[in-house]
């Protein structure tokens, strides 16, 4: 087991680096990013340089990309335009993109699961369908619809919620954004729990279990439900990452001042320090949760041993 | 129990990361029944006088400072604020003296010093302020800010303080109109704490103006305060105002409509044509200092030719100005008939009517001239904008239809999007504009020298065509060394039509800035800069 973890540690080494060096090269594609910083007018000259050489943008690229690197682990994330520490930007966008991924997750796990508990034991009744149509809806509208729609009901027509989250954005203010950047993979979830519901509710052990004579809830949740999920944690484990890198849209609608946000700004204002650094966490996250799902497979299935 | 201790593995883990969510800080704020909320971007630069060159910031600063001039929000006059007597007799050394009695926010007096040295920082090339180049007209500024190589000096030789309430500018040519610049963000006075303790004059900036900072979260939102013992004649009538940061002027709007933001004070396009149903007489629409043009490659020798004056002028001609502003922006831009802006008034130097024909939509005559002029360069018009913001694309389009259909040919113009603000800026700098291009030109100070000079002057700081005309520049320095008002307006005018003659860059349009509101406010308007007059809003 430790060993297993130390080499998956190991390989992310390489991801990490090939990952954030593809980024710094692509925002650097994008041309000169002080040009952006004077408006509609040119910068003058003198200024521009000094600007340059200040950010490091003189220097040739990968020699950028190598201090870049060296301040990174020293936890020197850089300065964004507008003088702000990119540590104390991440500070600010991060737990508020953790709190609203949670909210994401912990909707797809009750919601998508129950959902594909309830279907995958019932195929083919009134019930089954129902909901299957309804995942079919949910995956077919995209995001943004969804997101003005609710808005637009729930938060001007019906006044139940703001329209916009405020900049503290607890978790009871994330309830309905959670719901927007949630509904497509909770439609996945639903739909993957309930095929391997179904699939696994024929076979031996669960005809066993029954034989013995264990309550029907024993059966589903200790025996179906466990061997069923190892899909399911794979696709939740994965998503959170794309979560957090996918919220762009969803903050955008909801006004969240969150990680896609910060990138958004970042892309825009061609800032290469905000937004490979955020890109960097970001890669993190998403080995780091990749791990933790490859962990989690001992937990559901005893038999599958990490030598 | 091996099971277990694999759980123990991931819930270890997963503590981690609800820790991270738990440590959100919470903004605290005021929330006065007499304060105001207000949609708000994040501004792209430190909040410094001379370094904030966008409306955002500029919003700040105009609440929470007051400079020696201050531009009447209704005439866009410049009128004396600080500023007890600037006087001059040769239109080159000016003697300022600033009014007894004011004071910044944290009790210190201010004085000419708090001028001078601001001045001095601001021009200093070691400090990076974008807006460096205002003091440029101020003797000594290429030893302070060279264009290339060190600075040999820190302090402009032109700036003198020659009492506690006196200063003297002297400048580096004749420029009649100084004192009517001295009312822009980059001449506000600074206090001490700037200099002595700058981080922390930046995470709260200290004014002079009829707001005080309350607290400021970076990128989210801003508390202001009414600053009671403020000095000035133009005390705010509201308690406050929350600055609050939106992403998308969409979602501020949807938030007026609910009722939990007071005012949005950018009305995205596609919803003015719900605005008047949504929020009746609570909308505004007013012109605002901002014209925009197409502006052309005269760096490009076959945009240079004697022919291709005649084509551009055709081009302007072949745009149906009405049309577009009709159909694509409801209205809230006016066909434009000079290169100035109707804030101006005629006393300033707006003249209705100035382009003539050759803004006329014709396009029987547009293709004749065009045809005369030998032809579209390379044979296609490539409009170049920038797709990321401000609803460009839909323009353009519109433009280049307009265009072929005058032209009769499907091909003859073509839109040229480039991805970001930064790159398209980044490309202009370097001249590698294959035709014309978007020019969107909002005025600094409302005066008709800064819709000419830094647009066509040769080698001006924002005459990225790089057009150059002698009779131009000649007509420009007559008229910043006129003494009288009047005789410069007219001289510039004069100006003007060289850059009709020439076709120098196609006005299109001049914008309006719109905002609506919520029915807690009253009195609420715009200034020619497009900015909510703050101090004027009552709450309740």
């Amino acid at each position: 087991m430790g060993r297993y973890v130390v080499r998956r540690l190991l390989q992310m080494v390489p991801v990490f680096f090939g990952a954030t060096l593809l980024i710094f090269l692509m925002v650097n594609v994008m041309g000169d990013p002080v040009a952006g910083l004077c408006g509609e007018r040119a910068c003058d000259p003198a200024t521009a340089a000094q600007l340059k050489r200040e950010f490091g943008l003189d220097q040739p690229v990968w020699q950028q990309y190598a201090t870049y690197m060296g301040n990174v682990f020293t936890g020197d994330f850089g300065t964004a335009f507008n003088g702000q520490k990119v540590t104390e930007l991440m500070a600010t966008a991060f737990p508020v993109t953790v709190r609203l991924t949670i909210v994401a997750i912990l909707f797809e796990i009750v919601i998508g699961i129950t959902l594909g508990v309830v279907t995958g034991l019932r195929r083919g009744r009134p019930v089954d369908t129902t909901v299957l149509v309804l995942t079919l809806v949910v995956i077919s509208v995209p995001i943004f619809v969804t997101g003005l729609l609710l808005q637009l009901l729930l938060g001007v027509q019906w006044g139940w919620i703001r329209p916009s989250v405020p900049p503290e954005a607890t978790f009871a203010q994330l309830i309905v954004p959670g719901l927007v950047l949630a509904s497509v993979s909770l439609a996945y979830v639903t739909r993957l729990t309930r095929t391997s519901i179904a699939e696994n509710r024929r076979s031996d052990y669960v005809r066993t279990a029954i034989a013995k004579g264990l309550p029907r809830r024993r059966v589903v949740t200790r025996h179906l439900l466990r061997n069923s999920l190892i899909p399911v944690v794979t696709f939740i484990g994965t998503d959170i990452g794309a979560l957090m890198g996918g919220a762009i849209l969803t903050e955008r609608i909801f006004n969240i001042h969150g990680v896609g946000y910060q990138l958004y700004q970042g892309i825009l204002r061609q800032n290469t320090q905000t937004v490979v650094g955020f890109v960097t966490v970001l890669v993190l996250v998403f080995l780091v949760a990749n791990l933790l799902v490859d962990l989690l497979y001992a937990v559901l299935d005893p038999r599958i041993r990490y030598a | 129990m091996r099971a277990l201790r694999h759980a123990a593995w991931a819930a270890g883990a997963g503590v981690a990361v609800l820790g991270l969510a738990a440590c959100g800080g919470a903004a605290s704020g005021s929330s006065g029944s007499d304060v105001l909320s207000s949609s708000w971007g994040d501004p792209q630069n430190p909040l410094e006088p001379a370094n904030t060159n966008e409306v955002q910031g500029g919003k700040v600063l105009d609440m929470v400072f007051r400079g020696l001039k201050r531009y009447d929000p209704r005439t866009a006059r410049a009128e004396n604020m600080l500023a007890e007597k600037i006087e001059t007799t040769d239109s080159q050394n000016f003697t300022i003296t600033v009014k007894d009695g004011w004071k910044f926010s944290n009790g210190e007096p201010v004085g000419a010093r708090s001028f001078v040295d601001a001045w001095n920082y601001g021009a200093s090339l070691r400090n990076n302020q974008k807006n460096a180049y205002f003091f440029g007209y101020i003797e000594g500024y290429d030893k302070v800010h060279p264009t290339s190589g060190k600075q040999t000096a820190d302090t402009l030789s032109g700036l003198k303080v020659t009492g506690p309430r006196t200063f003297t500018v002297r400048l580096n040519q004749k420029f009649s109109s100084f004192p009517d610049t001295l009312g822009y963000v980059a001449f506000d006075p600074l206090p001490r704490a700037f200099f002595t303790d700058h981080a922390a004059w930046l995470s709260k900036p200290v004014g002079n103006g009829p707001y005080t900072i309350e607290s400021y979260t970076k990128g989210s939102a801003m508390y202001l305060k009414r600053w009671d013992a403020y000095p000035g004649p133009d005390k705010a009538h509201n308690g406050g105002v929350t600055l609050q940061v939106y992403t998308d002027s969409n979602t501020a709007y949807t938030d007026v409509l609910a009722g939990n933001l007071d005012l949005v004070d950018d009305v995205p396009a596609n919803q003015l044509k719900n605005v008047k149903t949504d929020l009746g007489g609570r909308y505004i629409n007013t012109p605002a200092g901002i014209i925009q043009t197409l502006a052309f490659p005269f760096y490009d020798p076959k945009w240079n030719t004697s022919g291709a004056r005649k084509v551009r002028t055709g081009l302007s001609m072949a745009i149906n100005r009405k049309q577009i502003t009709d159909t694509i922006f409801r209205r809230t831009r006016t066909p434009a008939t000079d290169w100035t802006s109707p804030v101006l008034g005629t006393e300033g130097g707006y003249q209705a009517g100035l382009c003539g024909h050759a803004c006329d939509y014709d396009p029987v005559e547009a293709k004749k001239l065009i045809q005369e002029g030998g032809g579209i360069p390379g044979g296609q018009v490539k409009i170049t904008y920038n797709a990321d913001t401000g609803s460009h694309k839909e323009w353009v389009d519109a433009v280049c239809n307009s265009v072929n259909n005058a032209l009769g040919n499907d091909r003859a113009c073509v839109g040229n999007p480039i991805g970001t603000f930064a790159d398209f800026r980044n490309q202009i700098g370097q001249h590698r504009m294959p035709g014309p291009f978007r020019a969107g030109w909002q005025m600094d100070y409302p005066l008709i020298q800064d819709f000419l000079q830094p647009l066509y002057y040769t080698d001006a700081s924002s005459n990225d065509g790089k057009w150059s005309n002698k009779q131009f520049d000649k007509l420009v320095d007559q008229a910043n060394a006129e003494t009288d008002p009047r005789k410069s307006v007219r001289l510039f005018q004069q100006a003007e039509g060289v850059v009709r003659d020439n076709m120098a860059a196609i006005p299109l349009w001049y914008q309006n800035g719109s905002a609506g509101y919520t029915e807690r406010l009253s009195h609420v308007a715009l200034n020619p800069f497009s900015v909510p007059v703050y101090d004027e809003i009552k709450v309740g």
